[in-house]
């Protein structure tokens, strides 16, 4: 089974430089284990220390952001394509501060979506 | 020598010129869109083909903070241009945000959160009503480096240039701050 990953240019130097890379996996959580067997570091720039997705990285499953799919509990199928980005984010406010709004933000969306 | 919090984000390699040349009418229209969204933070994007280091398509990208002190892209945006760029060969060469009541240098925020060591980062401050500062940085690694910023367009009058006001100093500009 086969789920194509595209690779954002920041974190190509851990899949030699491939754009896209091929792994699988039933959930994006599998899925990430299984890159992180091959592209060794990979995971790690995803996911934090307590098991959850960065919240200024973006996934995307086909067209959608895996926010709103159950994030690392994302159901995959094969032939299903995954995007990474990093969030393009800033702005003049303090970094706590700001983090702490943007959380809130997401939380609100995620809510909302509901 | 920098411990600015990327999340993680490293590696990657900045280009090897070190000035932002761009179009005046894309200035211009940076300039519109940042001022239309003012006191709002307005951010956005400038494509250029892959590899040319030369910014040819204004993007302004919606800032899904409505803030004054806080821009992100929109996910689903992001996504949508993205997918574009990759199709039309091309590139964020600029990306560009304003802040509104401070001086156009990046923030602890935007060195944290920046994440296409490629790009220039272009910073508009519109805290002035009738002048804009406008500055351009390369950012990777949590280092920050100022550049000049050319204006290409041999017709323009230089008369024309004198609303803006374009700064730059020569160093790498280093942070040390305490992680999160």
């Amino acid at each position: 089974m086969a789920i194509e990953v595209r690779i954002p240019t920041i974190l190509r130097s851990y899949t030699g430089g491939a754009k896209v890379v091929e792994g699988a996996g039933d959930t994006l959580a599998d899925l990430l284990a299984d890159l992180d067997s091959r592209h060794a570091g990979l995971r790690g720039r995803l996911v934090t220390d307590a098991g959850v997705l960065h919240r200024f990285v973006n996934v995307y499953v086909n067209d959608e952001d895996v926010r709103f799919l159950g994030a690392l509990d994302a159901k995959l199928n094969d032939g299903d394509s995954i995007t990474i980005l990093p969030a393009v984010a800033g702005g003049a406010f303090g970094f706590a501060a700001a983090a702490a709004i943007a959380s809130h933000t997401v939380a609100t969306r995620a809510a909302a979506a509901r | 020598m920098v411990t600015v919090a990327t999340f993680g984000w490293a590696g990657g390699g900045a280009r090897l010129d070190d000035v932002l040349s761009i179009d005046r009418s894309i200035i211009d229209a940076i300039v519109a869109h940042v001022r239309r969204d003012h006191p709002d933070e307005a951010c956005g994007v400038v494509a250029g083909p892959v590899g040319s280091d030369t910014p040819t398509r204004h993007i302004p990208m919606e800032n899904a903070a409505r803030s004054m002190t806080f821009y992100e892209f929109d996910s689903m945006e992001h996504l949508r241009v993205w997918r574009e760029l990759d199709d039309r060969d091309e590139e964020p060469i600029v990306i560009y945000h304003s802040h509104t009541a401070t001086e156009a240098y990046p923030s602890r925020t935007d060195i944290s959160f920046a994440g296409e060591p490629g790009a220039h980062y272009l910073l508009v401050s519109t805290r002035e009503p009738d002048a804009e500062e406008i500055r351009s940085y390369r950012i990777v690694d949590g280092a920050v480096t100022e550049e000049p910023v050319r204006i290409v367009d041999a017709a323009v009058d230089p008369n024309a240039v004198q609303s803006y006001m374009f700064g730059q100093s020569p160093a790498t500009v280093d942070y040390e701050c305490s992680d999160r």
